[in-house]
Protein backbone atom coordinates (compact mmCIF):
# COMPACT_ATOMS: atom_id res chain seq x y z
CA UNK A 1 0.00 0.00 0.00
CA UNK A 2 1.22 3.32 -1.22
CA UNK A 3 1.61 5.56 2.06
CA UNK A 4 3.77 9.35 0.94
CA UNK A 5 4.21 10.49 -2.30
CA UNK A 6 7.45 12.96 -2.05
CA UNK A 7 7.78 15.64 -4.39
CA UNK A 8 11.23 17.30 -3.89
CA UNK A 9 12.96 20.20 -5.44
CA UNK A 10 11.05 19.43 -9.03
CA UNK A 11 11.48 21.45 -12.33
CA UNK A 12 9.30 20.54 -14.93
CA UNK A 13 10.24 21.96 -18.85
CA UNK A 14 8.10 21.93 -22.17
CA UNK A 15 10.12 22.62 -24.95
CA UNK A 16 12.20 25.91 -24.12
CA UNK A 17 9.56 26.73 -21.99
CA UNK A 18 10.37 26.31 -17.92
CA UNK A 19 6.68 25.73 -16.40
CA UNK A 20 8.06 25.59 -12.45
CA UNK A 21 11.13 24.98 -10.49
CA UNK A 22 11.40 24.50 -6.86
CA UNK A 23 8.26 22.69 -6.37
CA UNK A 24 8.30 20.76 -3.35
CA UNK A 25 5.66 18.31 -1.83
CA UNK A 26 4.57 15.96 0.09
CA UNK A 27 1.20 13.65 -0.13
CA UNK A 28 0.36 11.56 2.72
CA UNK A 29 -2.12 8.93 3.29
CA UNK A 30 -5.66 10.56 3.67
CA UNK A 31 -4.62 13.39 2.32
CA UNK A 32 -6.66 15.31 -0.73
CA UNK A 33 -4.44 17.94 -2.62
CA UNK A 34 -5.93 20.49 -4.87
CA UNK A 35 -3.48 22.10 -7.33
CA UNK A 36 -4.18 25.58 -8.40
CA UNK A 37 -2.85 28.01 -11.00
CA UNK A 38 -3.64 29.84 -14.48
CA UNK A 39 -3.98 27.84 -17.62
CA UNK A 40 -0.62 26.27 -19.18
CA UNK A 41 1.00 26.85 -15.54
CA UNK A 42 2.10 23.11 -15.38
CA UNK A 43 -0.85 21.79 -13.34
CA UNK A 44 -1.52 18.58 -16.09
CA UNK A 45 2.52 18.21 -16.62
CA UNK A 46 2.50 17.83 -12.62
CA UNK A 47 0.34 15.09 -12.80
CA UNK A 48 1.88 13.48 -15.81
CA UNK A 49 5.30 13.83 -13.81
CA UNK A 50 3.93 12.39 -11.16
CA UNK A 51 2.14 9.43 -13.37
CA UNK A 52 5.96 9.04 -15.01
CA UNK A 53 4.94 9.97 -17.88
CA UNK A 54 7.26 13.16 -18.44
CA UNK A 55 10.49 12.98 -17.44
CA UNK A 56 11.50 16.14 -14.80
CA UNK A 57 14.28 18.77 -15.72
CA UNK A 58 15.57 18.80 -11.95
CA UNK A 59 14.54 17.26 -8.95
CA UNK A 60 12.73 14.15 -7.91
CA UNK A 61 9.59 12.64 -7.37
CA UNK A 62 9.56 9.25 -4.68
CA UNK A 63 6.68 6.62 -3.39
CA UNK A 64 6.60 5.08 0.00
CA UNK A 65 4.70 2.42 1.52
CA UNK A 66 4.66 0.70 4.96
CA UNK A 67 7.98 -0.39 4.57
CA UNK A 68 9.80 2.41 3.38
CA UNK A 69 10.36 3.44 -0.32
CA UNK A 70 8.75 1.46 -2.90
CA UNK A 71 11.05 1.24 -6.39
CA UNK A 72 9.00 3.97 -8.62
CA UNK A 73 7.75 1.97 -11.74
CA UNK A 74 6.35 -0.58 -9.44
CA UNK A 75 4.76 2.02 -7.64
CA UNK A 76 3.68 3.45 -10.45
CA UNK A 77 2.21 0.27 -12.28
CA UNK A 78 0.12 -0.55 -9.08
CA UNK A 79 -0.69 2.39 -6.98
CA UNK A 80 -2.03 5.03 -9.24
CA UNK A 81 -5.02 6.08 -11.21
CA UNK A 82 -4.93 8.91 -13.71
CA UNK A 83 -7.77 10.25 -15.10
CA UNK A 84 -7.48 13.32 -17.72
CA UNK A 85 -8.74 15.11 -20.35
CA UNK A 86 -8.16 12.32 -22.42
CA UNK A 87 -10.06 9.19 -21.29
CA UNK A 88 -8.57 7.18 -23.61
CA UNK A 89 -12.27 5.79 -24.20
CA UNK A 90 -12.71 4.24 -27.87
CA UNK A 91 -15.71 5.68 -29.58
CA UNK A 92 -16.96 2.52 -31.56
CA UNK A 93 -16.96 0.16 -28.50
CA UNK A 94 -19.59 -0.21 -26.10
CA UNK A 95 -19.27 1.55 -22.55
CA UNK A 96 -19.37 -1.61 -20.39
CA UNK A 97 -16.69 -3.02 -22.82
CA UNK A 98 -14.60 -0.26 -22.63
CA UNK A 99 -15.18 -0.17 -18.33
CA UNK A 100 -14.08 -3.72 -18.08
CA UNK A 101 -11.22 -3.24 -19.77
CA UNK A 102 -9.75 0.11 -18.41
CA UNK A 103 -10.91 -2.01 -15.26
CA UNK A 104 -9.58 -5.45 -15.55
CA UNK A 105 -6.14 -3.68 -17.21
CA UNK A 106 -5.77 -1.72 -14.13
CA UNK A 107 -5.96 -4.88 -11.88
CA UNK A 108 -9.39 -4.80 -10.89
CA UNK A 109 -12.49 -7.14 -11.17
CA UNK A 110 -16.13 -7.35 -12.88
CA UNK A 111 -17.60 -6.94 -9.50
CA UNK A 112 -16.22 -4.22 -9.00
CA UNK A 113 -16.67 -2.32 -12.27
CA UNK A 114 -20.51 -3.29 -11.35
CA UNK A 115 -20.59 -1.68 -7.85
CA UNK A 116 -18.56 1.44 -9.77
CA UNK A 117 -21.51 1.05 -12.57
CA UNK A 118 -24.33 1.49 -9.81
CA UNK A 119 -22.48 3.99 -7.69
CA UNK A 120 -21.90 6.45 -10.47
CA UNK A 121 -25.36 6.00 -12.23
CA UNK A 122 -24.40 4.61 -15.51
CA UNK A 123 -26.36 1.50 -15.55
CA UNK A 124 -28.83 3.39 -18.38
CA UNK A 125 -25.33 4.08 -20.60
CA UNK A 126 -23.50 0.29 -20.60
CA UNK A 127 -24.83 -0.90 -24.04
CA UNK A 128 -24.56 2.68 -25.60
CA UNK A 129 -21.58 3.20 -27.49
CA UNK A 130 -19.02 5.97 -26.34
CA UNK A 131 -19.40 8.12 -29.17
CA UNK A 132 -23.12 8.50 -27.95
CA UNK A 133 -21.97 9.92 -24.36
CA UNK A 134 -22.14 13.34 -23.42
CA UNK A 135 -18.90 14.94 -22.19
CA UNK A 136 -20.45 14.39 -18.41
CA UNK A 137 -21.32 10.65 -19.37
CA UNK A 138 -18.38 10.36 -20.41
CA UNK A 139 -16.46 11.67 -17.64
CA UNK A 140 -18.44 9.65 -15.37
CA UNK A 141 -17.52 6.25 -17.39
CA UNK A 142 -13.80 7.33 -17.32
CA UNK A 143 -13.88 7.90 -13.14
CA UNK A 144 -15.73 4.78 -12.60
CA UNK A 145 -12.06 2.62 -13.03
CA UNK A 146 -11.43 4.93 -9.55
CA UNK A 147 -13.63 2.62 -7.80
CA UNK A 148 -13.73 -0.60 -10.11
CA UNK A 149 -9.96 -1.32 -9.13
CA UNK A 150 -8.84 0.37 -5.65
CA UNK A 151 -5.54 1.79 -5.86
CA UNK A 152 -4.39 4.45 -3.36
CA UNK A 153 -3.35 7.18 -5.19
CA UNK A 154 -5.85 9.32 -7.70
CA UNK A 155 -4.47 11.85 -10.13
CA UNK A 156 -7.51 13.71 -11.83
CA UNK A 157 -7.23 16.79 -13.91
CA UNK A 158 -10.49 18.74 -14.06
CA UNK A 159 -12.84 16.01 -12.57
CA UNK A 160 -15.66 17.72 -11.86
CA UNK A 161 -15.52 19.76 -15.09
CA UNK A 162 -17.87 18.16 -17.55
CA UNK A 163 -20.01 16.59 -14.38
CA UNK A 164 -24.03 18.14 -13.22
CA UNK A 165 -24.54 19.42 -9.72
CA UNK A 166 -26.56 16.43 -9.11
CA UNK A 167 -23.19 14.32 -9.80
CA UNK A 168 -21.02 16.28 -8.49
CA UNK A 169 -22.28 15.83 -5.23
CA UNK A 170 -22.09 12.01 -5.46
CA UNK A 171 -18.10 12.29 -7.02
CA UNK A 172 -17.58 14.47 -4.04
CA UNK A 173 -18.92 11.79 -1.75
CA UNK A 174 -16.34 8.99 -3.37
CA UNK A 175 -13.38 11.50 -3.46
CA UNK A 176 -14.44 12.07 0.74
CA UNK A 177 -14.73 7.85 0.71
CA UNK A 178 -11.42 7.48 -0.75
CA UNK A 179 -9.80 10.01 1.16
CA UNK A 180 -11.32 8.66 4.67
CA UNK A 181 -10.29 5.35 3.67
CA UNK A 182 -6.39 6.04 3.54
CA UNK A 183 -6.61 7.52 0.05
CA UNK A 184 -4.43 10.16 -1.44
CA UNK A 185 -5.71 12.68 -4.25
CA UNK A 186 -4.11 15.35 -6.67
CA UNK A 187 -6.24 16.96 -8.19
CA UNK A 188 -5.61 19.92 -10.86
CA UNK A 189 -8.63 22.29 -10.57
CA UNK A 190 -10.24 25.66 -10.80
CA UNK A 191 -12.92 25.26 -8.82
CA UNK A 192 -12.80 24.17 -5.15
CA UNK A 193 -12.53 20.35 -4.10
CA UNK A 194 -15.63 19.67 -2.81
CA UNK A 195 -13.73 18.04 -0.09
CA UNK A 196 -11.28 19.25 2.42
CA UNK A 197 -7.82 19.58 0.75
CA UNK A 198 -4.67 21.27 1.29
CA UNK A 199 -4.49 24.65 -1.60
CA UNK A 200 -1.34 24.15 -3.19
CA UNK A 201 -0.82 26.89 -6.01
CA UNK A 202 1.63 25.95 -9.21
CA UNK A 203 3.63 29.17 -10.34
CA UNK A 204 6.92 29.86 -11.50
CA UNK B 1 0.75 -12.65 -18.53
CA UNK B 2 -2.45 -12.39 -17.51
CA UNK B 3 -2.92 -8.44 -18.48
CA UNK B 4 -1.32 -8.97 -21.83
CA UNK B 5 -4.20 -11.76 -22.81
CA UNK B 6 -6.50 -8.80 -21.38
CA UNK B 7 -4.74 -6.64 -23.64
CA UNK B 8 -4.58 -8.57 -26.93
CA UNK B 9 -8.34 -9.64 -26.89
CA UNK B 10 -9.02 -6.15 -26.40
CA UNK B 11 -6.96 -5.40 -29.27
CA UNK B 12 -8.56 -8.56 -31.43
CA UNK B 13 -11.39 -6.58 -30.71
CA UNK B 14 -10.88 -3.59 -31.59
CA UNK B 15 -9.40 -4.79 -35.10
CA UNK B 16 -12.66 -6.73 -36.08
CA UNK B 17 -14.76 -4.43 -34.39
CA UNK B 18 -16.79 -1.60 -36.55
CA UNK B 19 -14.50 -0.02 -38.99
CA UNK B 20 -13.53 -4.04 -40.15
CA UNK B 21 -9.98 -3.53 -40.91
CA UNK B 22 -8.95 -6.92 -41.68
CA UNK B 23 -11.69 -6.67 -44.14
CA UNK B 24 -10.18 -3.29 -45.80
CA UNK B 25 -7.48 -4.79 -45.65
CA UNK B 26 -7.90 -8.33 -47.71
CA UNK B 27 -9.73 -5.56 -50.08
CA UNK B 28 -7.13 -3.60 -50.38
CA UNK B 29 -5.21 -6.41 -51.13
CA UNK B 30 -7.57 -7.63 -54.04
CA UNK B 31 -7.99 -4.74 -55.75
CA UNK B 32 -3.87 -4.46 -56.14
CA UNK B 33 -3.62 -7.95 -57.24
CA UNK B 34 -6.24 -7.23 -60.01
CA UNK B 35 -4.73 -3.98 -60.96
CA UNK B 36 -1.39 -5.08 -61.64
CA UNK B 37 -2.35 -7.23 -64.36
CA UNK B 38 -3.85 -4.64 -65.66
CA UNK B 39 -1.18 -2.44 -65.75
CA UNK B 40 1.67 -5.26 -67.16
CA UNK B 41 -0.28 -5.83 -70.65
CA UNK B 42 -1.86 -8.86 -72.40
CA UNK B 43 0.57 -11.78 -71.63
CA UNK B 44 -0.33 -14.35 -69.78
CA UNK B 45 2.83 -16.45 -69.54
CA UNK B 46 4.53 -13.11 -68.50
CA UNK B 47 2.04 -12.60 -65.74
CA UNK B 48 2.19 -16.19 -64.52
CA UNK B 49 6.28 -15.55 -64.34
CA UNK B 50 5.31 -12.09 -62.22
CA UNK B 51 2.51 -13.73 -60.51
CA UNK B 52 4.42 -14.97 -56.91
CA UNK B 53 6.09 -11.72 -56.92
CA UNK B 54 3.41 -9.65 -57.40
CA UNK B 55 1.12 -11.60 -54.53
CA UNK B 56 4.20 -11.27 -52.37
CA UNK B 57 4.44 -7.64 -52.88
CA UNK B 58 1.13 -6.49 -52.27
CA UNK B 59 1.36 -8.63 -49.15
CA UNK B 60 3.62 -6.34 -47.87
CA UNK B 61 1.70 -2.67 -49.08
CA UNK B 62 -2.01 -4.29 -47.29
CA UNK B 63 0.27 -5.10 -44.12
CA UNK B 64 1.51 -1.07 -43.97
CA UNK B 65 -1.37 0.24 -44.75
CA UNK B 66 -3.50 -1.12 -42.25
CA UNK B 67 -0.85 -0.44 -40.08
CA UNK B 68 -0.11 3.21 -40.02
CA UNK B 69 -2.64 4.39 -37.04
CA UNK B 70 -1.56 1.32 -34.75
CA UNK B 71 -0.26 3.63 -31.72
CA UNK B 72 -1.68 7.22 -33.39
CA UNK B 73 -5.57 6.58 -32.43
CA UNK B 74 -4.22 5.05 -28.58
CA UNK B 75 -2.01 8.38 -28.44
CA UNK B 76 -4.92 11.01 -29.70
CA UNK B 77 -7.37 9.78 -27.59
CA UNK B 78 -5.10 9.30 -24.21
CA UNK B 79 -5.57 4.96 -24.41
CA UNK B 80 -1.81 5.08 -24.77
CA UNK B 81 -1.34 7.05 -21.07
CA UNK B 82 -3.69 4.21 -19.38
CA UNK B 83 -1.62 1.19 -21.55
CA UNK B 84 1.56 3.24 -20.08
CA UNK B 85 0.36 3.03 -16.83
CA UNK B 86 -0.80 -0.42 -16.54
CA UNK B 87 0.72 -4.18 -15.55
CA UNK B 88 2.51 -4.69 -18.70
CA UNK B 89 5.05 -3.02 -19.43
CA UNK B 90 5.62 -0.77 -22.20
CA UNK B 91 6.98 -3.04 -24.52
CA UNK B 92 4.86 -5.97 -24.17
CA UNK B 93 2.01 -3.38 -24.92
CA UNK B 94 3.64 -3.25 -28.10
CA UNK B 95 4.29 -6.61 -28.55
CA UNK B 96 0.57 -7.72 -27.86
CA UNK B 97 -0.56 -4.83 -30.19
CA UNK B 98 1.72 -6.30 -33.36
CA UNK B 99 0.92 -9.66 -32.38
CA UNK B 100 -2.65 -8.33 -32.30
CA UNK B 101 -2.33 -7.01 -35.93
CA UNK B 102 -0.84 -9.84 -36.92
CA UNK B 103 -3.51 -12.33 -36.31
CA UNK B 104 -6.33 -10.09 -37.25
CA UNK B 105 -4.85 -8.81 -40.67
CA UNK B 106 -1.64 -10.72 -41.65
CA UNK B 107 -2.70 -14.42 -41.34
CA UNK B 108 -5.82 -13.32 -43.27
CA UNK B 109 -3.76 -11.84 -45.77
CA UNK B 110 -1.30 -15.24 -45.41
CA UNK B 111 -4.57 -17.01 -46.62
CA UNK B 112 -5.16 -14.71 -50.00
CA UNK B 113 -1.75 -14.42 -51.13
CA UNK B 114 -2.03 -17.89 -52.64
CA UNK B 115 -5.34 -18.01 -54.01
CA UNK B 116 -4.22 -14.53 -55.82
CA UNK B 117 -1.33 -15.84 -57.06
CA UNK B 118 -3.06 -18.69 -58.23
CA UNK B 119 -5.71 -16.92 -60.18
CA UNK B 120 -2.80 -15.02 -61.72
CA UNK B 121 -1.41 -17.81 -63.70
CA UNK B 122 1.17 -18.82 -60.66
CA UNK B 123 1.72 -23.29 -61.01
CA UNK B 124 0.33 -24.71 -57.69
CA UNK B 125 3.24 -26.40 -56.40
CA UNK B 126 3.73 -22.83 -54.86
CA UNK B 127 0.89 -22.65 -53.12
CA UNK B 128 1.93 -24.13 -49.30
CA UNK B 129 5.12 -22.10 -49.61
CA UNK B 130 4.01 -19.11 -50.34
CA UNK B 131 1.38 -19.61 -47.60
CA UNK B 132 4.12 -20.36 -45.22
CA UNK B 133 6.15 -17.06 -46.48
CA UNK B 134 3.16 -15.21 -46.06
CA UNK B 135 2.67 -16.27 -42.62
CA UNK B 136 6.46 -15.53 -41.66
CA UNK B 137 6.91 -12.61 -43.66
CA UNK B 138 3.38 -11.20 -42.16
CA UNK B 139 5.07 -11.35 -39.15
CA UNK B 140 8.04 -9.09 -39.76
CA UNK B 141 5.20 -6.72 -41.88
CA UNK B 142 3.39 -5.82 -38.65
CA UNK B 143 6.60 -5.29 -36.27
CA UNK B 144 8.21 -3.34 -38.66
CA UNK B 145 5.20 -1.52 -39.49
CA UNK B 146 4.10 -0.85 -35.51
CA UNK B 147 8.32 0.50 -35.10
CA UNK B 148 6.97 3.11 -38.46
CA UNK B 149 4.11 3.64 -36.59
CA UNK B 150 5.62 4.83 -33.33
CA UNK B 151 8.43 6.43 -34.83
CA UNK B 152 5.83 8.72 -36.80
CA UNK B 153 3.82 9.76 -33.64
CA UNK B 154 2.89 13.07 -33.07
CA UNK B 155 3.76 14.05 -37.06
CA UNK B 156 1.60 15.67 -39.55
CA UNK B 157 2.43 13.49 -41.84
CA UNK B 158 2.42 10.37 -40.02
CA UNK B 159 1.20 7.83 -42.96
CA UNK B 160 3.43 8.68 -45.99
CA UNK B 161 6.61 9.15 -43.05
CA UNK B 162 6.01 5.54 -41.99
CA UNK B 163 5.84 4.23 -45.34
CA UNK B 164 9.71 5.93 -45.61
CA UNK B 165 10.98 4.60 -42.41
CA UNK B 166 9.29 1.15 -43.18
CA UNK B 167 9.50 -0.04 -46.72
CA UNK B 168 13.42 -0.23 -46.74
CA UNK B 169 13.01 -2.24 -43.68
CA UNK B 170 10.83 -4.75 -45.84
CA UNK B 171 13.24 -4.82 -48.35
CA UNK B 172 15.25 -7.59 -46.74
CA UNK B 173 12.02 -10.35 -45.95
CA UNK B 174 10.93 -9.38 -50.01
CA UNK B 175 14.22 -10.33 -51.15
CA UNK B 176 14.18 -13.44 -48.55
CA UNK B 177 10.66 -14.87 -49.97
CA UNK B 178 10.76 -13.98 -53.25
CA UNK B 179 13.73 -16.06 -53.66
CA UNK B 180 12.68 -18.81 -51.77
CA UNK B 181 9.93 -18.78 -54.21
CA UNK B 182 11.76 -18.39 -57.53
CA UNK B 183 13.66 -21.53 -56.58
CA UNK B 184 10.95 -23.62 -55.84
CA UNK B 185 9.31 -22.53 -59.48
CA UNK B 186 12.48 -22.81 -60.87
CA UNK B 187 13.32 -26.29 -59.31
CA UNK B 188 16.13 -25.42 -57.07
CA UNK B 189 16.76 -25.76 -53.37
CA UNK B 190 14.48 -23.38 -51.62
CA UNK B 191 15.05 -24.06 -48.15
CA UNK B 192 17.70 -21.08 -47.85
CA UNK B 193 15.29 -18.12 -48.61
CA UNK B 194 12.88 -19.52 -46.38
CA UNK B 195 15.37 -20.14 -43.39
CA UNK B 196 16.50 -16.14 -43.97
CA UNK B 197 12.97 -15.08 -44.05
CA UNK B 198 12.07 -17.03 -40.48
CA UNK B 199 15.13 -15.59 -38.89
CA UNK B 200 14.90 -11.72 -40.05
CA UNK B 201 11.00 -12.57 -38.44
CA UNK B 202 12.14 -13.91 -35.53
CA UNK B 203 15.14 -11.15 -34.98
CA UNK B 204 12.06 -8.14 -35.95
CA UNK B 205 9.21 -9.70 -33.14
CA UNK B 206 12.58 -10.02 -30.60
CA UNK B 207 13.84 -6.38 -31.13
CA UNK B 208 11.24 -3.99 -32.56
CA UNK B 209 9.11 -3.74 -29.38
CA UNK B 210 12.40 -2.77 -27.59
CA UNK B 211 12.19 0.44 -29.94
CA UNK B 212 8.30 0.52 -30.31
CA UNK B 213 8.46 1.02 -26.40
CA UNK B 214 11.17 3.50 -26.62
CA UNK B 215 9.27 5.58 -29.49
CA UNK B 216 6.20 5.91 -27.57
CA UNK B 217 8.12 6.69 -23.84
CA UNK B 218 9.60 9.76 -26.03
CA UNK B 219 5.86 10.67 -28.06
CA UNK B 220 4.33 10.49 -24.37
CA UNK B 221 6.79 12.65 -22.90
Amino acid sequence: MLRVVRIKDLALVRGERRLFSGLTLDLNAGEAVALIGRNGAGKTSLLRAVAGLLRPAEGAIGFEGEQGALEAEAARADHLHMVGHLDGLKAARTAWEELVFQTLWTGGTEAGARAAVARLDLTRLLDLEVRRLSAGQRRRLALARLLASPRALWLLDEPMAPLDAAHREIFGAVMAEHVAGGGMILAAVHDPLPIAARTVEISR
Amino acid sequence: MKAFTILLRRELGLAWGKGGGPLLALAFYACVVTLLPLASGRAPERLAVLAPGIAWLALALAALLSLERLFERDYEDGALDLLALGPASLEAVAFAKCLAHWLAAGAPLALAAPVAAVALGASPIIIPLLFLCALAGGLAFSFLGGLGASLALGSKRGGLLVAVIVLPLYAPPVIFGAGALDALAGGLPWLTGLVLLLAYSVATVALCPLAMAAACRNALD
